[in-house]
């Protein structure tokens, strides 16, 4: 037990690197997955059949090109994306390099997340926007993303989430972070109260996030 | 008095829709009719006679096959996807369902067309807000989330909402059928309330044909798709058998001084 602790102890400068490395992952997957993931899923929503761009020559590729990059493990994606890591972070290796590929599984995923929230919207309500003379882009800014708002925040919870757990397997390309320290250390090592405070860790970190979402979600939602 | 100018003119609308079988469903199968400003008229029929459909055709929220529709003077179905936009700003629209943003607040809902067209300052928003709240009875519920409020506060919020950009028509898409006897009462209060302080013409879709007997000046019967006939409900005349219940159902007290609204 005693020795244990002193290993932790020992660990504690790395946990807190791991910690760093993980929320840079997280937070570059996650930005990229808003800033690019957002649109697609909205272009996603607004081509498929039935709404007000139904453009099925655009909806059949977009999905198909969303539903390869989703099936692919994500470890296999972080592999075949190596050249694409090199050009974009200059390196393969190392938490920036990791970013890459955990941005890029977060893209189409989150996309879906978005069109299914959007098809949430009561169609009634687009359509009172368009008899009122509302352009698409006033739809989607005043109608689709404030109806849906606490949907899309609950969203991004479950894909934080998610990625927190994918970022793990970026140790692979030495992306580091909690999840690889989890590995490397309790797993490969046998170092139990490594592996059980590295764990420890990652579950207070999932609560939080979950409690977060959850309350800004509740908080957004007057419905 | 009631002009006798055309404000709304409805020629040769046709509308077919391809079913899921690959059928096709003819819901308009050749309407014309005349709407003078200030009247309020009325569309009856059973379900499925495609009154919702012709409804839906003034605004172009469904384009016509064939066909014009011309409003206040501007023929509709010649403009392009943007001046289309702007001419909505003519035509309020309200529905059975609402269809209110539930994230928004009240007054961000009768802000809404207000917004989208640009052109106004934030306070002359705010003052027409303030105008069309009032209109409804409604202004003390300004900075509620409609969750909050009864159907029938609801359905004045949306009337309030289709009034703000100062509309010269008032399309109602079965606006009382989701609300008991006396909320419905109410909102056709609202609606005579509105017609006769604003002049808004009005077209009524419902299939409760006492709500048209309160409301209308006259009604056009809709049956499969075409006006089987064309009633004033301050004269005892009807062919069809919808037209014979519709003016049976007539307010006694009602027809002379509504005329003269």
């Amino acid at each position: 037990m005693h020795e244990q602790l002193t290993q932790l102890v020992e660990l504690l400068p790395e946990l807190w690197t791991a910690l760093g490395q993980t929320l840079t992952m997280l937070g570059i997957g996650l930005a990229s997955a808003v800033l690019l993931g957002g649109p697609l899923g909205i272009l996603l929503f607004l081509v498929s059949p039935g709404q007000s761009l139904a453009n099925r020559w655009l909806a059949a590729p977009l999905g198909w090109f969303v539903n390869t990059v989703r099936s692919l493990p994500f470890i296999v994606l972080l592999v075949a994306l190596v050249p694409l890591t090199r050009v974009i972070a200059g390196t393969s290796i190392g938490p920036l390099a990791a970013a890459v590929p955990l941005s890029c599984a977060a893209i189409p995923y989150f996309a879906r997340l978005v069109e299914q929230n959007l098809r949430e919207v009561p169609r009634g309500v687009i359509e009172a926007a368009h008899a009122m003379g509302a352009s698409e882009w006033q739809i989607v800014l005043r109608v689709l993303l404030v109806e849906s708002r606490s949907g899309l925040v609950l969203a991004l919870t479950v894909l934080a989430i998610s990625f927190l757990s994918y970022s793990a397997v970026a140790g692979v390309v030495g992306g580091g972070g909690i999840g690889d320290l989890a590995i490397r250390y309790g797993y490969y090592r046998f170092e139990t109260g490594v592996m059980v405070a590295t764990v420890a860790l990652l579950v207070v970190i999932v609560q939080l996030i979950q409690l977060t979402g959850n309350r800004v979600a509740r908080h957004l939602d007057k419905r | 008095m009631m002009s006798a100018a055309a404000l709304l003119r409805l020629a040769g609308l046709r509308k077919s829709f391809v079913l899921p079988d690959g059928g096709r469903f003819d819901a308009v199968r050749g309407v014309s009719l005349t709407v003078h400003a200030g009247e309020i008229y009325g569309i009856a029929g059973r379900s499925g006679a495609g009154k919702s459909t012709l409804l839906r055709l003034v605004n172009l929220l469904e384009r016509p096959d064939a066909g014009t529709v011309t409003v206040d003077g501007q023929e509709l179905t010649s403009l392009s996807k943007h001046d289309l936009r702007a001419a909505r700003q003519n035509i309020g629209m309200i529905f059975q369902g609402f269809h209110l943003l539930q994230n928004a607040t009240v007054a961000d809902n009768v802000a809404f067309p207000l917004r989208i067209h640009g052109g106004r300052t934030r306070a002359q928003i705010a003052r027409r807000v303030t105008e069309c709240l009032d209109l409804v009875g409604l202004l003390d519920k300004a900075a509620s989330f409609p969750a909050q409020l009864s159907g029938g506060q609801k359905q004045r919020v949306a009337i309030a909402r289709a009034l703000a950009s100062g509309p010269a028509v008032l399309l109602c898409d079965e606006p009382t059928s989701a609300l008991d006897a006396e909320t419905t009462r109410q909102i056709l209060r609202t609606l005579a309330d509105v017609r006769q302080r604003l002049g808004v013409t009005i077209l009524i879709v419902s299939h409760e044909l006492d709500v048209l007997a309160a409301l209308c000046d006259r009604v056009a019967i809709v049956e499969d798709g075409l006006v089987a006939e064309e009633l004033r409900l301050d004269q005892p005349r009807a062919t069809t058998a919808l037209g014979r219940e519709l003016l049976g159902l007539r307010p006694a007290t009602i027809p002379q001084e509504r005329r003269h609204a």
